[in-house]
């Protein structure tokens, strides 16, 4: 009878978390096994070293993807997590229709990044979207054509990336202003602060923590982003919106280089381990110290 | 009584916020108004209007009869493919998620933490990482280009989610409920059925909600694994607007946009609280 028990734990405990877990390691030793071999349409064996990374590194597809990653994820971070903060300080000030605000701000996440990236690319698109509309308005000199200018066409990818997870960040801001101990804050009132000096040297500085977890998840989703690019420029002008993402998938499927595509996908995994491991670092020590505290 | 200073503030402060709101409203509108206008009347001014004429035949158009990609079904093979991927894929990992996550938290076994750190790792391991592997496996069985090859996908990599989601949640569950239901003699399944379950829903709902839109809005599994009339919508989108870049037909294809958001922001509506609280809980982790 308890044999028989044991059957289904087994198939509805084991089996799901076995293969979860497995299919992870199995999975990523299996690319970067792939990475140093010479396979091109088809996995094949045999080992060329380093090859396949030197010659992804030499590409200039790559040198622009990398670039451009540095821009994106720079310029998406920093002003995604700015945004965030304004709005969340906004809403914090006690606003008629909160609940209705809150809901705005965070639609944009239930959206997919491929409805985003089509949505702005009409937007920004300067023949029929925003610069359209102002110059039919009179203002003829308008110009606001960032998604066809090789240099500036990033930053559409920058604009809406900030509109789609800005609400995150305003989410997770709030909940952490409104965690704040009100002594705190009524010690600083009747220090005299003003209500710059309290946000600036009171309220902000007990953030942190929350401004690490938020950092590091918008660095994760830029370091990962693939859609969005994909719906908004398709990576061009040219290849000016390439991003490293993008060139994974162009060598495993368009040009039927699975080694050099593998390869490229083992310096995005490594790109993003350097993000993820002084975080994961930091916690364990974080953790630590509260338990001997 | 305020000052008057402080009124103005308060003012400001309002017009602020509610301006922000707005803006963030603007894409929403605009491809809503779109898809209600005619691709003439688009062409002729911009793509921000109002329309003139009310197109309502847009959707009827692009519902059923619209083409992409040679062929001529609308999206709505495309949104059927999606929910047949989304619905079963959701509620298997949610569901497997959560007894998996009971029997991590609850009962401790030998190397339940690195199966823990391991599963919840596929959390961050990007998706190039396993397009391969996924794809030689999809092709060794037979699953290659069908729709339960996907469901597999979401099911199996959903699984990291849910199991973190729902073990988080457990782990609040005190120890000292556990012992007195084992010492009455309850085995793992009845203390999973009789006590988890119960205090389960909230945390259950937020798994839902947050593979609901994960797996709906994916794309790059569903564009690499599947052609043709097997796409998610998702996929369909992009080689819709591929297709139309030759003669434009923006009213048409604002249509399909809406028509393919609807089902998570319609979620998102309903599930709110919910949905915010799958944000954080993934977050604070």
């Amino acid at each position: 009878m308890a044999g028989l028990r044991r059957v289904p734990e087994f198939l509805v405990i084991w089996v799901p978390l076995l293969i979860a877990s497995g299919q992870i390691v199995v999975f990523t030793a299996w690319t970067t096994w792939l990475s140093f071999t010479p396979s091109t349409l088809m996995p094949t064996d045999g080992f060329v070293g380093l090859r396949n990374y030197t010659s992804v590194l030499a590409t200039r597809n790559w040198k622009i993807a990398f670039d451009n990653l540095l821009i994106f994820g720079s310029g998406f971070v920093v002003l995604t997590m700015l945004t965030g903060l304004v709005l969340a300080v906004l809403i914090d000030q006690r606003i008629r229709g909160e609940n209705v605000l809150r809901s705005i701000f965070l639609y944009p996440l239930a959206v997919s990044f491929v409805v985003t990236g089509t949505v702005w690319s009409w937007l920004l698109n300067p023949g029929m979207g925003i610069q359209k509309l102002v110059n039919d308005l009179g203002w003829s000199g308008f110009r606001f054509d960032w998604l066809v200018d090789r240099d500036m066409a990033i930053w559409t990818i920058v604009v809406a990336g900030i509109w789609q997870s800005s609400g995150f960040a305003m989410a997770l801001f709030l909940a952490g202003l409104r965690s704040v101990e009100a002594d705190l804050i009524k010690a600083a009132q009747i220090d005299g602060a003003g209500p710059w000096r309290l946000y600036t040297r009171v309220i902000l500085p007990t953030l942190w923590p929350i401004m690490i977890a938020v950092l590091v998840i918008l660095l994760q989703t830029a370091i990962r982003t693939f859609d969005l690019v994909r719906a908004l420029t398709g990576g061009g002008p040219g290849i000016a919106t390439q991003l490293p993402s993008l060139v994974v998938y162009d060598f495993m499927f368009q040009r039927g280089q699975l080694g050099r595509g593998a390869a490229a996908a083992v310096l995005l995994l490594l790109t993003l381990l350097a993000v993820l491991l002084p975080y994961a670092i930091w916690k364990r020590v974080q953790a630590r110290r509260a338990a001997n505290a | 009584m305020r000052s008057p200073a402080a009124t103005l503030g308060r003012w400001a402060i309002h017009i602020a916020i509610w301006g922000l709101g707005i803006a963030y409203l603007v894409p929403l509108v605009v491809v809503v108004l779109n898809s209600l206008r005619s691709a003439e009347e688009i062409t002729q001014t911009s793509m921000i209007g109002w329309p003139h004429i009310w197109e309502f035949s847009n959707y009827i158009q692009v519902w059923s009869t619209y083409c992409i990609a040679q062929t001529c079904s609308g999206i709505r093979p495309y949104m059927l493919n999606s929910a047949a991927v989304t619905i079963p894929a959701t509620l298997i990992s949610t569901l497997l998620g959560a007894v998996a996550g009971y029997a991590i938290s609850l009962w401790r076994f030998k190397g339940d933490r690195w199966i823990f750190g391991l599963v919840t790792a596929g959390v961050f391991l990007p998706e190039q990482m396993r397009l391969i592997p996924w794809t030689i496996v999809l092709r060794d069985l037979g699953m290659t280009n069908t729709i339960a090859g996907l469901v597999m996908i979401h099911t199996i990599q959903g699984l990291s989610f849910t199991t973190l989601f729902c073990r988080n949640y457990y782990m609040a569950i005190p120890a000292d409920l556990m012992k007195a239901a084992h010492i009455d003699g309850a085995g793992f399944f009845r203390i999973f059925w009789r006590i988890v379950l119960p205090l389960s829903p909230p945390i259950l709902i937020v798994t839902v909600i947050w593979q609901f839109t994960h797996i709906w809005n994916e794309f790059l599994y569903g564009v690499t694994f599947t052609t043709g009339q097997q796409q998610p919508v998702t996929a369909a989108l992009i080689a819709l607007s591929a297709a139309v870049a030759d003669v434009p037909q923006h009213g048409l294809q604002s249509a399909a946009v809406v028509v393919a958001a609807l089902p998570p922001l319609l979620v998102y509506l309903f599930g709110g609280r919910y949905f915010v609280r799958g944000l954080t809980a993934g977050a604070v982790k």
